[in-house]
């Protein structure tokens, strides 16, 4: 699934994602360590309906119930202090040619630059992968660098 | 030295007060200071005896302290971000807005060098009240959002440019020492910018402390230290600790800005009280004609800015119009700019902004709550394009 990242100056940053019944919904993560979750209006595409909002603990309460880590969240907080450094979450499809391959094999570190931090499964995260780790389609790689390279990691990765 | 207590009391309940009522009526307290101020000024309900002296230093060290924490907001990431997709809009907004000031102050009889005063005047938006808008009216979301938040991020900066410059003809410089203050201030910013991310660690060090009275004592005396020296040099003593808050780095700013912010809170709300203290309401009337014809043009000029700014972000007419009436609202800098012609003998000025921003602190909020209304027209004569993801 593709994960927009929008920068919102003095605010936070914004992620965007459309789900599969058509719904575009949004978070907004505030410097405040506020959450809001806003859902795009099918009238006005550009105003959003404001869901819920979470205080910090409320949304890693629910980071818990859904299972998924706030890995890329985290890094944001590094990649806003580093001008030019960006993260995103690339998923490996199923059948990719690295499905059940050991991460070295895409060789990205050595072809763009970026790298891969860490590698979501399931319910798992494993943090910092050694070279050995074997990739299986579905996993969500956490992977940082420039935005040229975090490109060249998805050619490789899901072309 | 009883009486100075019991009014300084009483005038912060008020403060608290009003700020409680513009917060219910979803609008921002600096209007309603600025008017608690004028009806206290002189010749006003009543006169303000013992507590007044305090209450101007204390609009000294508020004006500072706004300043501080905008360059504590300041991030180069943000900012590289807004130059890159918003430079354009950045100049859009000085064209549009700058001469609407500077050419009012010109047909009102001002020199060239006041006419600059006022031209600044219109030209900023309120980074405060907008960014608080856009929070309460749960925008944050919103696709336009980015584009407004982007145009305040290069207002802020451009400040740091323009206060020196308007400080320097004011006291009537020649243009060669106002292209000197310029490149002089432009060169400080950059300097300050790159020894931050070469040195910044260290600088962190030296103020970031577990203790929070540490941090707020070192980093309000580095400020005064260094807007006290720039003030000696004749520049703009705002400039000093705007420059401060740019030089303190990323996690360093955070504490200090959950530190200072009470403080600037207290401080901003007597800066404006104060400034409205310096005009009795009698010299209000004569003004008023010009400040509301200054208003009207200079918020569609806004909107104008907001239409464009929001279209490069491919944002369709009903969020263009949001984003232009977002940033109608002048506030806290307006006041600022007015301030320093206030100081260099422009006294007339001080009456025009704070009616200015009166009217347009309370329309800007109002222009955008009702922002969809009033786009309805030209909206639906529109078609709505499909989002571009």
């Amino acid at each position: 699934m593709e994960v927009t990242e929008i920068l919102l100056p003095g605010v936070g940053v914004r992620y965007e994602f459309q789900t599969s019944a058509g719904s575009r919904v949004g978070v907004v993560a505030r410097r405040d360590g506020e959450f809001d979750f806003v859902r795009y209006e099918r009238n006005d595409p550009d105003a959003a309906e404001t869901l819920l909002t979470l205080t910090r603990d409320e949304a890693d309460t629910l980071a818990d119930i859904l299972g998924a880590p706030r890995i890329v969240e985290r890094f944001a907080d590094l990649t806003r202090e580093i001008p030019g450094l960006v993260s995103s979450i690339i998923e490996l499809p199923v059948g990719s040619r690295f499905d059940g391959r050991p991460l070295g094999e895409t060789r990205v570190r050595t072809l763009t630059g970026a790298s891969i931090v860490a590698v979501v499964r399931g319910e798992h995260v494993i943090a910092s992968p050694a070279p050995s780790e074997v990739l299986y389609g579905g996993d969500s790689l956490v992977v940082m660098g420039t935005t040229a390279g975090l490109d060249g990691v998805r050619r490789i990765v899901v072309g | 030295m009883d009486a100075f207590l019991l009014e300084l009391g009483v005038i912060l309940l008020l403060l608290g007060f009003l700020a409680n009522v513009a917060g219910r009526l979803g609008l921002s307290a600096i209007p309603l200071f600025l008017l608690a101020g004028l009806l206290l000024g002189e010749g006003g309900v009543h006169d303000l005896g013992a507590s007044t002296e305090f209450i101007e230093a204390a609009g000294e060290l508020g004006v500072l302290l706004l300043l501080l924490m905008l360059g504590l907001e300041f991030s180069a990431a943000e900012f590289t971000a807004s130059m890159r997709r918003h430079a354009p809009s950045g100049v859009v907004d000085l064209v549009l807005n700058a001469p609407v000031g500077f050419v009012a102050g010109l047909l009102l009889g001002y020199d060239w060098q006041g006419s600059l005063a006022l031209a600044g005047v219109t030209w900023i938006s309120s980074s405060g009240i907008v960014a608080r808008l856009l929070s309460d009216l749960k925008r944050t979301g919103f696709r336009e959002t980015p584009s407004v938040l982007s145009v305040l991020v290069l207002e802020d900066i451009a400040m740091a440019v323009f206060l020196p410059l308007l400080v320097v003809v004011l006291s009537g410089g020649t243009a060669l020492t106002a292209v000197l203050a310029v490149g002089a201030a432009l060169g400080l910013v950059l300097l300050v910018l790159l020894a931050t991310r070469r040195l910044g660690h260290h600088l962190g060090k030296v103020i970031g402390h577990e203790d929070d009275e540490q941090v707020l004592l070192r980093v309000l005396g580095l400020m005064l230290v260094v807007a006290g020296l720039t003030y000696l040099v004749d520049a703009s003593a705002a400039v000093g600790a705007f420059l401060v808050g740019l030089a303190i780095p990323g996690r360093t700013a955070k504490r200090a800005r959950d530190v200072l912010r009470p403080l600037r809170d207290l401080f901003a709300a007597l800066f404006f009280l104060s400034f409205g203290l310096q005009t009795s309401p009698m010299d209000l009337p004569p003004v008023l004609p010009a400040a509301l014809v200054l208003a009207v043009v200079s918020a569609v000029t806004k909107v104008a800015t907001g239409v464009y700014a929001a279209g490069r972000d491919g944002v369709g007419p009903r969020g263009r119009v949001r984003a232009g009436a977002a940033l109608t609202a002048r506030g806290e800098f307006s006041i600022v700019i007015a301030e320093l012609a206030v100081v260099a003998g422009y006294t007339d000025i001080g009456p025009l902004a704070s009616a200015y921003v009166v009217m347009l602190g309370v329309l800007g909020p109002l222009l955008s709550r009702f922002a969809d209304d009033i786009a309805g027209p030209w909206a639906r004569s529109v078609q709505v394009p499909a989002p571009s993801s």
